[in-house]
């Protein structure tokens, strides 16, 4: 019995075979189900880039001009497929530029796995060329990072980096490998996926006394509220949370990394959270009695100021990781748990209403928002466009069917705003860092991890400037990515924040851009840049008709604001109009 | 919340790395550890950390969990100084003829609890076991007879629940997956705790 148990659960053991490092590695990422790899080759990783040059026809690896596009690739790959974004870099100057996008990803819980190359065993702590503390310098930025320096480690770890970087709460690794274990040959004996680490408890065991309390307390409560977050899509819980929403039948908001895990034109999806969110689920949510959280982490910039944030509100919060319940709200009952599970016990515990009167009061502040700022931004009479505009035209020929790729800054509000998201991972932004220069190389790694879908990346002036050069990523791959310019002539974020908090002194936000469209034809990318509103409809349509990548500078109103804003420090509803 | 210290006691795998990852947490919140003590546990290839610092509770039941959060780490307990048994060590070297001309040693040892570890011609090696108080108060017994050197362990603690934490590690070591044992059940359970 427990011999033929052995042979059930163990995969077939192969036969060992004598192979390098690198050949393992590779090998490992196979079975893996990675299909797309990102990276830029180099010194200490030239014994992997050698047993790639083998596996072309299962591994399509994407040469990126840096690193960072490297990693913002990974994480756009990550977060339109579902699976683990996979990096390549070497040591040194490679690994280092990886940082801005661990750290992105470790904020936005992104699953990824990160190759990095480094000098050989017996250089380390030399000096060497090329060498630096890898390890040590994305420990605070990696969910679990790990130096090889032995191949026959390789499996082991490989096998563990995949399974820790998507179990749980996701997250980044880091893998640095030491040259000499990249070309020393070992007995490998077939590949092991992992699915246990003695140490690690990827997720809580759920507790039925808090699912029920929870449902007792939003069984009774008049005005409850909820509010969700990328959990809800990192845990493929979509459906789990429709179903919750609509037979509770109460108010749904989401975070930005939430956006679209619930369709923008659900009648329950009642908008934004934050300090460019909504004006209902803002002020509501110090009105609300029972607030219901799920797989967010009420990041400062969705609560302001946390002794006035929803004091009145019984707070239940469904969450994977434990170190996120009471973190920053106190929790009344605490769901640990992967939302996927505990969506649906609570589903069948909650009773079925309509709650007419507290939807009404949110039809009543969308309406005063809409008379207030969105009116005004979607159908301007100012003679220069407005960034809401071309969100709305754009959505006109998306249907709300296309994936939206956004930088860091004004056009990420507006976009994420305004956008129609009918899909679950439609909208991929940099939320907990704000990285800027995320949005071009998250859009080509967005494209490879859902080549059947319309990419379109919309980015300022300023961040499209941080990563240019992967224009050229664009150019030797063939990706079909469309690229929005909302050119404003200003780093128009912190321009609108010296505007109303430092008296418009305008420090160093007046920013000159170059010729974008001839910078895109420079890497043979067509485009074309308008400034009048009549070439809007035309110019957007020829972009996405356009049989591979095409850039669109629009030229935008210059000092234009996002509204509504919880000003830093205030309540959320002490959310100003204007 | 008012700041005190408090034991945290942390179960890890024996990772090289693993320190770090656990310093920066305090250290990324500008809160600095007072003592640490890091060896192996009683469970094979398992280590102790025992850390001590001086914060609210609010602040250091967010450390643990964070703490905790770590893949190499298995369980992370916290307890106030009332609720655990301490000890730190302490070794004094002087001059041994000073020591025999000027000091009852006999007085020395018995009123100090101190014990001679090394006794030689031109230097003799005492050490104590205690808090920091009684540490303290050997120090400045010596010192004016020419304290030549003097070091001081970190804290080792164990709590006085009389289960003790070796059972729940081996619980948590049966059980797959076990239970997460969230908040500190020993803080509140004054009939399980006795003082000595």
């Amino acid at each position: 019995m427990e011999v033929a148990q052995e042979i059930l659960t163990k995969p077939i053991a192969k036969k060992a075979v004598e192979v390098s490092g690198s050949v393992a590695l590779l090998e490992a990422l196979i079975t893996e189900g990675v299909d797309t790899i990102f990276g830029y080759p180099g010194g200490a990783i030239m014994p992997i880039y050698d047993a790639l040059f083998d596996y072309n026809d299962k591994l399509n690896h994407i040469l990126v001009r840096h690193e960072q596009g490297g990693i913002h690739a990974g994480q756009g790959y990550a977060r339109t497929s579902g699976k683990v974004g996979v990096v390549f870099a070497t040591s040194g100057p490679g690994a280092t530029n990886l940082v801005t996008g661990l750290a992105d990803a470790q904020i936005d819980s992104t699953p990824l796995v990160c190759i990095t190359g480094q000098v050989f065993a017996h250089l380390l702590g030399t000096d060497a060329f090329q060498e630096t503390d890898v390890i040590n310098i994305t420990t605070p930025v990696t969910k679990w990072n790990y130096q090889v320096t032995d191949a026959n480690e390789i499996p082991e770890v490989i096998a563990k980096a995949f399974y820790i970087a998507k179990s749980g709460r996701p997250g980044p690794v880091l893998i640095d490998i030491t040259k000499n274990a990249q070309i020393q040959k070992f007995n490998f004996e077939g590949y092991k996926p992992c699915n246990h680490i003695r140490s690690y408890r990827p997720k809580p065991i759920v507790r039925p006394q808090y699912i029920k309390e929870a449902a007792e307390l939003i069984n009774q409560a008049k005005k409850p509220f909820i509010i969700w977050g990328q959990g809800v899509i990192l845990g493929s819980a979509e459906q789990e949370f429709k179903a919750f929403v609509e037979k509770s039948g109460i108010p749904a908001a989401w975070t930005i990394l939430g956006a679209g895990a619930l369709p923008t034109d659900h009648p329950l999806n009642v908008g934004m959270l934050g300090m460019h969110g909504n004006y209902g689920p803002n002020v509501l949510t110090n009105e609300c009695d029972v607030l219901i959280a799920i797989g967010m982490r009420f990041d400062d910039r969705v609560t302001g100021r946390l002794d006035k944030y929803a004091k009145q509100a019984k707070v239940i919060h469904l969450d994977i990781d434990p170190a996120e319940i009471d973190k920053n709200v106190k929790s009344t009952v605490p769901v640990w748990g992967d939302c996927k599970e505990t969506l649906p016990l609570l589903t069948e515990l909650v009773e079925r209403k309509t709650l007419t009167e507290w939807h009404d009061k949110f039809k009543e502040y969308t309406q005063n928002e809409f008379d207030a700022v969105i009116f005004d931004e979607l159908n301007p009479v100012t003679e220069e466009m407005t960034m809401g505009e071309v969100i709305k035209q754009l959505n006109l020929l998306t249907n709300g069917d296309a994936v939206i790729v956004t930088d860091v800054g004004q056009h990420q509000m507006v976009a994420c705003r305004y956008a129609k998201l009918n899909k679950t991972r439609s909208n991929i932004t940099s939320g907990g860092l704000g990285t800027m220069g995320f949005a071009l190389p998250a859009a080509i790694g967005a494209k490879f991890g859902a080549q059947e879908r319309d990419v379109v990346a919309i980015i300022g002036d300023g961040g499209f400037q941080m990563t240019l050069q992967e224009l050229g990523t664009i150019m030797q791959s063939g990706v079909d990515i469309k690229i929005i310019i909302l050119n404003n002539r200003f780093l128009g974020m912190v321009r609108q924040w010296q505007e109303l908090f430092n008296e418009r002194r305008y420090s160093f936000v007046d920013i000159q851009s170059p010729d974008f469209v001839a910078v895109a034809a420079a890497y043979r990318i067509p485009g074309r840049c308008i400034a009048d509103r009549a070439d809007l409809p035309g110019a957007l349509k020829e972009m996405m008709d356009n049989k591979g990548s095409y850039l669109l500078e629009v030229m935008v109103t210059k000092e234009n604001n996002v509204f509504p804003m919880v000003p830093q420090g205030c309540s959320v509803s002490e959310i100003r109009l204007k | 919340m008012e700041k005190q210290e408090f034991n945290i006691t942390v179960y890890t795998e024996n990772q090289i790395g693993l320190l770090n990852r656990i310093a920066i947490i305090f250290t990324r919140r500008k809160i600095n550890i007072d003592s640490l003590n890091t060896s192996p546990s009683e469970v094979e290839s398992i280590h102790r950390f025992n850390i001590v610092i001086n914060e609210s509770e609010d602040v250091v039941r967010k450390l643990c969990r964070q703490i905790e959060k770590q893949v190499e780490v298995l369980k992370v307990y916290y307890h106030t100084n009332e609720d655990v048994i301490w000890q730190e060590m302490a070794l004094y070297k002087v001059s041994t003829d000073v020591i025999a001309e000027k000091v009852s040693v006999e007085r020395l040892l018995r009123e100090n609890g101190a014990r001679v570890v090394v006794l030689r011609k031109d230097y003799t090696v005492f050490e104590t076991t205690g808090h920091r108080e009684e540490t303290d108060n050997l120090i400045s017994i010596l010192q004016p007879y020419g304290l030549i050197e003097f070091v001081r362990s970190a804290r080792v603690a164990i709590i006085k629940d009389s289960e003790g934490f070796n059972s729940k590690l081996r619980e948590f070591e049966r059980l797959e997956p076990g239970e997460d044992v969230i908040e500190n059940e020993f803080l509140n359970k004054g009939d399980k705790v006795f003082t000595m």
